[in-house]
Formats: C-alpha cells, structure tokens, sequence
C-alpha cells in the first residue's frame, strides 16, 4: 500500500492500481467514459484527465498508476479546463439527439454534459453521420452518437470471448461496427447494451416503450440457469419494461447472459393463460377460480378415493420457487403420495440414494475464476451456464488447464486443455480411462475400473490426471449432459472417484434455475424436505411407466421440458385426469390436461431460488400477473385446504420459506461417495441420439421470449451428423430424414456437422421438431425422407 | 458470426510468403504477421481487396474477422475496391503543395480524364491522394508500385504515363 494525496486528502492505494481506481475506492468521483473496472484500460476518451504535481501536461487518471507520495488534483482549474476541452471533442460529433433517444435520463454522456459541457456549442460545421447496421435483435443501434470509447470492442475480446464488434476506420472515419452486417452471437452480447455510456447501443425489445424516470426498480433473481444472476427489473404500471444486472462480485459481477435480461419479453407472450380454463365433457371452457379449484380438488379427491393416493402422482419444474415446490410436495405427501418429481432431464436414479442432500457445485461461484485445472464432463457450461462457462474463460485465460470429456465437439470461448469428444457411451469410458492413469499416476488401485476402461489409455488421458493432480485449485466438474446420460449414476461414481484420487473438489452444475431448492424442499420421490427420510415413491419415469391415473403439474410442460417427451404425453394422455398449473395456454396442454391453472411467472410472484453454490436468494414480485393469473403457492394453499389436508394455513410466501429455512438449517451438501464399481446395462447398438436442452430451449419463458427466438442460437431441431455417419446410414448432407425410436416418429432436416462422433447424431430437445422423439442417448433409427 | 474464412482463396505463394512473416514472429503471434498478410494478399489479387480474402487471412492467422478488417480498413494502402493496374499516389501534403502538387494533378486529371480516388474505363490508371512519404525533398513526386517519382513536372509525368503498359 502506498500513500497518495487526492485534492488534499491523504488515502492509501494498492501499489500498481491506477489513480482512477484508488479515487473511487475513496469515493472521489472522476468522470469518464471508456474506463470500466472489469475491462482492460483503453485511455482514449481521455474524460479522465487529471493534474498530477510535478507533471507538466494533465494525465488520464485510469493509466496513470499510483506512486508514493504522488499528489492529485481532480478538481483543479487545470484538471477541469483539461476536462472541459474533452467534453467539448466529444460533443463535436454527438447529435444532440437526447430527446428521441433510449438513454436519456440514464445517460453518462448526458450527465458528464451537464457538468463538464457548455451551454452552447462553439462548432458550426457539419456533423459526421454513421450509417446503422441491423446487428440482430437484441441491441439497436445509433452509430451516430457513438463517442468511440471500445468498451463494447474490449467486452467481446475480454470477456464475452468473441470479437464481434470492432473498429475498423481510421479518425473520422473510424466506427462501431459488426463484420459485413452480421448478427452478433455471443450469449452474453447484451451486456454491451449497459456497458455504451451513450445511446449508441441500447436494448432493441425495450427500444421507445418507457423513459427511466418514468420507472420503478425492484430485485429479482434469474431462473434460467443455476447461476441466480441478481437482477433488476424495471417496471411501468405494474409492467416489467426491461431486466438489468444488479451487481454481485459473487454471483453475476456485473452482467448477465442474453437468456436473463430479454426472457422477460415472454410475460406479454399471447400463449399466457389469462383465466382458469376446464375442460367438462371434452370442452375446455374458461370459468372462475372458485369454480377451477373446486373442479381441480375434486378431480383429485375421485382419483384417492376409488384407487388411493399412490395413484397420483406431481411433476414441477425446477424453475418454480423453493416455496413452491415444498408445498407441492407437502400437499402430495399429506395426501398420501410420495410420487415428486423434478428430475424430468434426467434418466438414472439407481443411485439416487447415494447422492448428496443437494447436489451442489462443490465451490463457490466466484472460485471458478481461479481455479488451475478442471475437467468438465458432459458439459456445455457456455449455453447451459453462460455466466459459470464466462468465470471458467477468466480461469483458462489465467493459465488453467480446463479439459472436456463430451458427446459433441461445443464451441468453447476459451482455451481447451484436452479435448475427448466420444459417443455417449464412449465418455464413460473416456472418463474410466482418466480415472485409471490417476490411479496409476498416485500408485493406487480401484477396484473393478477396469471393467470400464474401454479405450486405450492415451497420453491424453494422463495429461488430463497430471493436471488435477498437480493443481493447487482443481475441480471435475459434471455438466448438465452428465445428469441427463442414461448411465448418470456411474459417471458421478467415477467423477467422484477421480476427484477424490487426485484430491480436487467435486461439483455438479445444477441442471435448473432452482434444481438445488427443489432437492432442499423435497420434490424429489425418495427424499423429503432437507433429505428427511420418507417413503419411497416413484420417479417421473417409474410414473409414466406404471401409469397413474392422477397428475399435478406445476410449471412444467413435459411435450417440450422432459427428457423422454413421447413418454410423457403418452402417459398424460392415458391418465384420467391432470391438474396442470401453468402460465401458458398450449394446444398440447390442452390435449393433456383437464384443467389449467394459470400461475404468475417468477417477475411477478415472490420466493426464494437456491442457486447452484447453495445461496439462497429471496425476491418480492415485481409486476402483476396478467388476467387472473396467481401465485402457484397461493394455489397450492387453496388446494390444500380444499383436499382437507392441514397446515395450509400461510398468510404469506415468507411463512413457507421460514418452515422450509428452518427445516434445512442444519444441511451441510456433500457431493462425495465411496467407490462402489458401477454395472453398466448394454450399450445401445446402431446409431445413438445425443441431446441437450439448447440455450434458448430450456424453460418455457425462454422458448416464448420472441427477441431470443430471432437470434442466430434459436432455431428448430434438425439432425446433426457428420460425414461418416451419413455414408454409413446411407443418408444424403441435406434435405430432411424421418426418425424414428419404437412408436415415436418425426422428420427433420439433416444438417452436415462435424463436431458430432461418428456413430452417433445430435438432435436438440426442448425445440420445435423435438417434441414427439424420445430416447435421449439411446439408438434411433434414420432413413432417408 | 462471419462464416470462417476459407484459406483455399489465398495461393500456395501467397501462402509461402505469409509463413515467412510468420516465422518472423514468436510461435504464438503469428497475427502480428497480419499486416504483411494484408499486403501479400492484395497482391495476389491484382492490387485490391475482398472480404473473403479478408476472411481467409483471418481464418489463415486465427484472429477474428473484424479484427482483420480494422486493420485494412486503418491504413491507406490496403485497396478495398477494384484499382488500376497502375495506381499513382501522388502526394498534396505540405512540401509537395508548396512545389506544385496541385499541377501534377491537375495535369494527371485532364490527360486520364478521371478524378482523384477514381480509375479508368479501361482498368489501367488509378489516381489516389496521399499523405506525406517522406521524399519532400525531391517534391513534388508520387507513387507507383514500390517506386518513387520525383521532381514531377508536366513533360516528366506525360513520359511517365507513355512508358507504362
């Protein structure tokens, strides 16, 4: 620490910080523009010119480092005179256009004008004007009022690890600008949105609909993944008008992925169901909540009486809020059934009973950023978890050696240590063979490993071991394609095992919003709330399967959310009566369904997610939901009270968090397990499906957000292989090919990838096209449409 | 996102010559080779150019497109339009202005019937404005190809013009 002098008061600064850096630790304000703290520093608006004793010329305060005894002057007649002239460049070319743009009232450029500007221009001549470029359907642009600072240029290189945007030009002619009029892709772009202190980038769906003082802040917490990313939603008349990041250096720093900031765009979506819907002798009719609930409780109550509560069964999405999914299963389990779930993505639970109270990330959030090694297995963290995929980019870029094991060749924004990409029933063994040259590398045995090596043991693998081994912060990490694999059980036995034996942490990246809440409240068949012991009921399969007559869904809509999509409708179709609490009207709920009950969304009800590092994070609703739509507790409360169970008596979504707080006070997560050597079932034969739940795929607010559907990452499903498996199924690289598995049977458009394994061929789930297939990482047939 | 760029655009001479600049540089920065690339591939294709060529020196020198596009788009020499076969650069900076720059373009105007910054039907000449080279004391000059002329004078630029093909 050194000691430094700013306008005359004496603070102490971290030696090599900047000036800039050290005042506004001091809370001295010194403006400026292109200076970003999580950006490296550019220096070239020069708004933050500052008087330095003993130096002759003023200097930017964000490049000048500190030094011992170094006196500055932020506010001197020299400093603001140097400032003033700036201010006075920047204007020259800025359109003034205020009144007709986006971020007036919240605008730095406006701000610094007001108080480093004159009230009247000295500049006659003519203004430079950029031509626009559509640069997709996120961020709008005005290049015109660009002032050049590249903190947008810096974002894409430094964080967001796609350089998109660039400045090609020289002095005047120099502007922000994609390649050729591209779309920009990154799923973190929108942050360049906030980062623009001028109007130049501001947010295409918000674009001329609410001007800031017109609006009201509240807190919320993002549901599309496990991160939790704090939000701040702004809102018109009850309206959510845009989502903002709230800033947590623990959780989401200062951004948010695309995914966060734009779902809201689905609140307004024309599938909202908008009043309690019933259908009475094969027609669905709209009526009144008095009228629903009772319809619903009694539909329920017929189903208990002639073949018992073990009949019924509830499914919940793990988006919905922990306060949520407790009463869900605390009314199925009042009434008799243990049959909760959540796990739709996932296919193994033998060893359901082995695992962890939740399963949790093993580490905090924040400690990704500096780790040294890890090793992802079944993971595409960048769309799965834009923000954790952003903290591993920060490592790798640091020197860590992050390496893969995956089903599919992802597009990864930061430097990959090994690379083993395998069919799904190859990553096991892939995974096998990094276990084995760790044991071999610490002199251990494992017994019955060898069983599962089923690949050579290449130098690759043993570098993959040297590098958990020889880390002072390792991690294995299983991504959300590790939860869904069919053989689940005995890649977490052998990703345990591998941690333990080259003494890394251990983590699982929760597959949703609240996946760690909905384990903590016991939606879950073989657990109760906090990993109470309760008696076992059926997961979702073992549901459908067997055929219940009674459902209750809650935020789910199993066409799309569920990992065996023909399955589920199936069984719901066959079932006697649904209860479906959902915020959206589909066609296929209604085939289903035989009520729907229309829930408020997460802006618009208060609860608590818990994120994947365990944080709980509480939020109020934001904006009312539309029509009659209600908060699914409070419905869950009358249905409570209606099916005569007790303890339904809350006054408030508080009271249920405090009963589920106060019941999971004392869990403390291990993910760790002993050995036991897994048994696998046959591998599939022929050609295998892999899957996963694309980016903009994986919740039903995110599939209806219309700006996010537009962007080049949405789309419709389409089979992806590459050249060897098409000349060995006989197929042609285009055109359309029929796929079928057992009864299920759909058509879709083949597309030539080579980042899928020979042997096998990748088909999204959750999209268009993917409703009606199952047999996720099983064998598919394929001919030629 | 820019589709990648395909290399197959640049020639296996291009290719060679970019490699030499490669070796230049340590293993890793081999897109400090980028503005030589620039040039050896504007070369190639008769004085200008494409975006897909810029594609493939950016697929060539892994680097991100656009970051390939700053750089043919900050420097003057980089042609990113059809030119002439010969392409005169003639200087109006200071020094030059001062011993008659204004001439030697008035007279390459008039005799080419072209404007500064266009080309000739025919595809032959093409007359660019420059910034200072540097020869200011030999001025007024220009350039054409690698080569300097200086001391311009009217007689000196029309016998210029007759030797070229």
């Amino acid at each position: 620490m050194v000691d430094i002098e700013i306008n005359g008061v004496t603070i102490k600064a971290e030696e090599g910080a900047m000036v800039i850096e050290a005042a506004d630790i001091a809370g001295i304000t010194i403006p400026r523009f292109c200076y970003h703290k999580k950006l490296s520093i550019a220096a070239n608006c020069r708004m933050c010119l500052v008087e330095v004793e003993k130096v002759g010329k003023p200097v930017p305060a964000c490049a000048t480092p500190v030094t011992g005894g170094m006196k500055v002057y932020t506010r001197s007649p020299k400093a603001i005179a140097a400032q003033r002239s700036v201010m006075e460049f920047l204007l020259i070319n800025h359109p003034l256009d205020c009144p007709i743009c986006d971020q007036g009232g919240e605008c730095d450029l406006q701000e610094m004008a007001m108080g480093f500007g004159n009230d009247v221009s000295r500049y006659n001549e003519g203004k430079r004007v950029v031509r626009d470029r559509n640069i997709g359907p996120l961020i709008a642009t005005d290049m015109t009022r660009c002032i050049h600072c590249t903190r947008c240029v810096r974002f894409g290189q430094e964080i967001a690890g796609m350089m998109e945007l660039g400045a090609p030009g020289r002095g005047e002619h120099m502007r922000i600008t994609t390649y050729l009029e591209d779309a920009v892709e990154s799923e973190l772009s929108g942050n360049v949105i906030d980062l623009c202190p001028v109007g130049a980038l501001t947010s295409k769906p918000y674009r001329y609909t609410a001007r800031p003082w017109e609006l009201t802040a509240h807190h919320s917490v993002s549901p599309h993944d496990c991160v939790g990313a704090n939000l701040r939603v702004d809102t018109r008349a009850h309206r959510v008008m845009r989502v903002v990041p709230r800033e947590n250096e623990e959780v989401n720093e200062t951004w948010l992925a695309d995914r966060d900031r734009f779902s809201y765009t689905a609140l307004y979506d024309k599938d909202r169901a908008m009043a309690p819907l019933i259908k009475r002798d094969g027609q669905w009719q709209e009526t009144d909540w008095d009228t629903a609930l009772t319809f619903a409780a009694d539909g329920l109550k017929r189903i208990i009486a002639r073949d018992g509560a073990a009949n019924l069964g509830a499914l919940a999405a793990d988006w919905s809020t922990t306060e949520e999914l407790y009463l869900l299963q605390k009314l199925m389990r009042k009434l008799g059934s243990s049959h909760i779930d959540h796990r739709v993505r996932q296919q193994d639970f033998s060893d359901q009973d082995a695992m962890p109270s939740f399963p949790w990330l093993g580490q905090s959030i924040a400690s990704l950023g500096s780790l040294d090694a890890a090793l992802l297995v079944g993971s595409n963290v960048r769309h799965e978890q834009p923000l954790l995929g952003q903290r591993l980019r920060q490592a790798a870029l640091k020197g860590a050696k992050v390496s893969l094991i995956n089903p599919m060749d992802y597009d990864f924004h930061f430097p990959v240590g090994e690379k083993l990409i395998d069919t799904p029933a190859g990553m096991l063994g892939q995974l096998a063979a990094v276990v084995s040259a760790a044991a071999e590398q610490k002199g251990a045995t494992v017994e019955g490993l060898d069983a599962l090596v089923t690949v050579d043991i290449e130098d690759r693998h043993r570098a993959i071991a040297r590098s958990l081994i020889e880390a002072k912060n390792g991690t294995v990490l299983l991504g959300n394609i590790s939860a869904y694999h069919p053989a689940a059980g005995a890649l977490r036995q052998l990703g345990v095992q591998l941690a333990d034996l080259s003494d890394v942490r251990i983590g699982f990246l929760a597959e949703g919003g609240n996946s760690v809440g909905a384990w903590l409240a016991g939606a879950l068949p073989h657990r109760g709330t906090a990993g109470s012991e309760v008696d076992s009921g059926k997961d979702w399969r073992a549901m459908f399967e067997s055929g219940l007559g009674g459902y209750l869904l809650l935020g789910l809509e199993p066409e799309r959310d569920c990992i065996d999509p023909a399955l589920a409708t199936r069984a719901l179709d066959a079932a006697e009566f649904v209860v479906a609490l959902s915020a959206y009207d589909s066609p296929a709920m209604r085939e289903y369904a035989d009520a729907i009950l229309p829930i408020a969304l997460y802006l618009e009800t208060s609860g608590t997610y818990v994120n994947g590092e365990g944080r709980w994070q509480s939020f109020a609703g934001c904006a009312n939901p539309p029509g009659e739509a209600r908060p699914a507790w409070k419905l869950l409360r009358v249905l409570g009270n209606l099916l005569d169970t007790e303890g339904f008596g809350y006054m408030g979504s508080d009271e249920v968090l405090a009963e589920v707080q106060g019941a999971c006070r004392d869990v403390r997560p291990d993910n760790g397990r002993a050995w036991q050597a897994p048994t696998l079932g046959p591998a599939p034969t022929g050609i295998v499906r892999t899957t996963d739940f694309p980016i903009y795929a994986v919740d039903p607010m995110v599939r209806r957000a219309a700006p996010l559907q537009d962007t080049p990452l949405a789309g419709a499903a389409a089979v992806h292989a590459c050249a060897e498996t098409l000349a060995d199924a006989g197929l042609s690289s285009a055109g359309r090919v029929r796929v079928s598995r057992g009864d299920s049977r759909t058509e879709l458009p083949i597309v030539a990838d080579e980042r899928v394994p020979p042997g096998s061929v990748y088909i999204a789930s959750g999209k268009r096209g993917s409703e009606l297939l199952g047999g996720a990482f099983e064998s598919i047939e394929l001919t030629q449409a | 996102m820019a589709q990648p760029g395909n290399i197959e655009l640049l020639t296996p001479d291009t290719r060679a010559e970019i490699d030499d600049w490669i070796a230049k540089y340590p293993s890793d920065q081999q897109q400090s080779a980028v503005m030589a690339a620039l040039r050896i591939a504007q070369e190639q294709n008769e004085g200008y150019l494409t975006d897909a060529l810029i594609g493939a020196i950016a697929a060539y020198l892994d680097m991100p497109t656009v970051a390939v596009y700053e750089v043919a788009t900050f420097y003057s020499m980089y042609e990113l339009n059809p030119v002439g076969r010969h392409k005169l650069s003639i200087c109006t900076n200071i020094s030059c202005m001062l011993r008659g720059s204004d001439e030697v373009v008035e007279h390459l105007e008039k005799r080419l019937g072209i404007k500064l910054g266009e080309s000739t039907a025919d595809g032959k000449f093409t007359l660019k404005e420059v910034e200072c080279l540097g020869a200011c004391v030999n001025a007024p000059m220009l350039q054409l190809g690698r080569e300097y002329i200086e001391n311009l004078t009217p007689e000196t630029l029309d016998r210029l013009l007759d030797t070229l093909e």
